[in-house]
């Protein structure tokens, strides 16, 4: 077990509290960047899934992580950016721009939407996102003659600075693409932990009315959450449906949406390793499958076999380790830390005292 | 003029009157505990106060700004800041994180500041934990610094929401029951910190408590209600005698019969 020793605030203002930590993620970017010299073409295209799920998951783990608000209409997000920012890209705008515009304007319409869908709580606030992860499926159909529909839309090739991004021909500059995203929203969403934003998000999820009487402004803080949430899961669309290179409504279902969710439960909530995680798990687990269907069932395909295997994962996760894994992880550590002395009911959750109900 | 002055406020719950006309005002400087009997409206009136709730009728006026004009939210930036009878405290968060939450009235960075982590944020962490420092210092909160709220017991949590209260800098502070399920000793501190948050800060405090020896220790006027009327106000000894506050708490009539039936048995 590590102690710190504290000499200034600094120490827990900072993202890393010691060089140890520091070295430690260091490492991890240092591998995550090489990782293109260490693994053959396909499994880096996975491996850029998973980043690309990674981003989406962020967006949805800081406002059902952090700020306590459910979102099953995330897919919808993910489609308007992708749209709006391929659309940006044929109207002449560079990718950089188009992108960052993507997100912007995706994070507005969130905010926008969030103010009359966040009077609702709890599985209220479910059922209305629901509605608009499907309603965006219709919108996109509706719209054809911008969105092409079911017949879909081909992404433009990505150029950064006369640079070529194609997953087939180069796919080490699109995966360091997406390495370059993931590093950048997780360094916003840690700096919006750190901060009295962060703060107020999760004021907000434990209790809206002592977060009232300190100040906070619930329903404003619940539409910024919801715009940042919205504008991170809109650049990962955006990504998935350049990386897809071809995509149409069905790309973004409303399957996506409660895939998003599970991987934010699954990875664990509230935390940023738990997006990743998570996002592995999404990743790799139809792989995981077909191997498995390949060996036993001689390459039979069962059909709405991966979604049962998605769902029956999310409740074994909610009834067993509502944490996640890297909830589990955490209680491992602990337990290796203190061995031998880790005692069993350590990690029991505790009842809880009264909380007051009369006041909403 | 009084620091909190409130006119003739009346609420009610359907049929239920909850505060029915009442007038009080807080000097600054004061201690002044609001008494009665559950169910009389003192915890109705600190709603009224923080604007969960809006009267019917009436003016709550603190240092001349007229709090009913205002949202709830925008009530502890005038510098009112409050605990809950029922604690509501951050349970995810660590103490450190809910002493901070209580700094929020003095953030100035905006959202985007905040994403980016420019240095004026950085220095303005710094004030913020420096000022919670000085609460933990106050309160004795060290050991608990950096636990979560959710292993701690019912005690500390008492004091953690107080120091969330103090973290914000009031002017005002409304405690709801500060002694409400704390032992002895526990009481005894509270009275102390009460005693030095209106020497030491100069923070005047309006408070509901049962425990009426320590209202009779720390409280310069005492309100009693019930039935969401005040039947009596002065310092706690004229409160405790008063005729119509005996007879709030322990009946009137039906006491003396069971005595006089008791004697008749006898």
């Amino acid at each position: 077990m590590r102690f710190h020793f504290k000499t200034s605030y600094d120490t827990d203002i900072d993202l890393f509290p010691d060089w140890g930590k520091r070295g430690l993620y260091l490492a991890l970017l240092a591998l995550a960047a090489g990782l293109p010299f260490l693994i053959n073409d396909f499994y880096l295209g996975e491996a850029t899934n998973v980043l690309i799920w990674a981003v989406a998951g962020l967006g949805l783990m800081l406002l059902t992580g952090q700020t306590g608000q459910v979102s099953l209409g995330h897919s919808a997000f993910m489609a308007l950016g992708c749209y709006t920012c391929v659309l940006l890209m044929e109207a002449g705008a560079p990718f950089v721009v188009a992108f960052v515009l993507a997100g912007l304007i995706t994070g507005v319409v969130g905010a926008a939407i969030a103010v009359p869908a966040l009077r609702l709580h709890g599985v209220y606030l479910a059922i209305a996102t629901l509605a608009l992860a499907i309603l965006a499926d219709d919108l996109i159909v509706l719209l054809a003659p911008w969105t092409g529909g079911v017949n879909g839309k081909y992404a433009p090739a990505v150029t950064i600075l006369g640079l070529q991004f194609n997953r087939w021909s180069n796919p080490a500059a699109w995966y360091w693409l997406a390495l370059v995203v993931v590093v950048l929203v997780t360094w916003a969403y840690r700096n919006i932990l750190r901060t009295p934003l962060g703060r107020s998000f999760a004021a907000v999820r434990d209790s809206e009315i002592s977060a009232q009487a300190m100040g906070v402004d619930v329903a404003r803080t619940k539409t910024m959450a919801f715009g940042l949430s919205c504008a991170i899961t809109g650049l990962g669309g955006a990504l998935m449906g350049l990386f897809s290179e071809v995509f149409n409504n069905e790309t973004f279902g409303f399957l996506i949406s409660i895939q998003l969710v599970m991987m934010i439960v699954v990875g664990g909530l509230g935390f940023i390793h738990g997006a990743f995680l998570g996002a592995i798990v999404i990743s790799f687990l139809p792989q995981l499958l077909s191997i498995v269907t390949d060996t036993l069932g001689r390459g039979v395909a069962i059909p709405g076999l991966e979604s049962a295997v998605f769902g029956g994962l999310l409740i074994l996760f909610i009834l067993f380790e509502p944490m996640g894994l890297y909830g589990r992880w955490l209680k491992i550590r602990v337990w290796l830390e203190l061995f031998p002395f880790a005692r069993k009911d350590m990690f029991r959750r505790q009842k809880s005292y009264l909380k007051t109900e009369r006041l909403r | 003029m009084s620091l909190l002055d409130i006119r003739d406020v009346t609420l009610k719950f359907g049929g239920v009157t909850a505060v029915n006309a009442l007038s009080l005002s807080v000097e600054e400087g004061q201690v002044f505990a609001l008494v009665g009997p559950n169910g009389a409206g003192k915890s109705t009136v600190f709603n009224l106060i923080s604007r969960f709730y809006t009267p019917f009728g009436g003016s709550i006026r603190f240092d001349g700004t007229d709090l009913l004009a205002l949202p709830s939210h925008r009530v502890p930036s005038l510098g009112i800041a409050r605990t809950f009878q029922n604690i509501e405290l951050f349970h995810q968060a660590t103490v450190l994180q809910n002493l901070l939450v209580g700094r929020h009235r003095h953030r100035r960075a905006g959202m985007v500041e905040n994403i980016l982590f420019t240095p004026r944020v950085r220095e303005e962490e710094r004030a913020h934990r420096a000022a919670v420092e000085e609460v933990i210092d106050f309160l004795d909160l060290q050991p608990y610094r950096d636990q979560r709220i959710a292993g701690l017991p019912y005690g500390v949590r008492k004091v953690v929401e107080l120091g969330r209260a103090l973290a914000s800098k009031p002017r005002l502070l409304l405690l709801d029951e500060p002694a409400s399920g704390l032992s002895v000793e526990e009481t005894q501190n509270m009275r102390w910190w009460i005693d030095d948050i209106r020497r030491q800060m100069g923070i005047t405090v309006l408070m509901v408590e049962h425990d009426m020896g320590l209202v009779a220790k720390v409280c310069d006027r005492v309100l009693a209600l019930d039935g969401g009327r005040m039947i009596a106000i002065g310092t706690p000894a004229e409160v405790q005698s008063h005729p119509d506050v005996i007879a709030a708490y322990l009946g009137t009539g039906a006491i003396s019969k069971t005595a006089d039936a008791k004697g008749a048995r006898r």
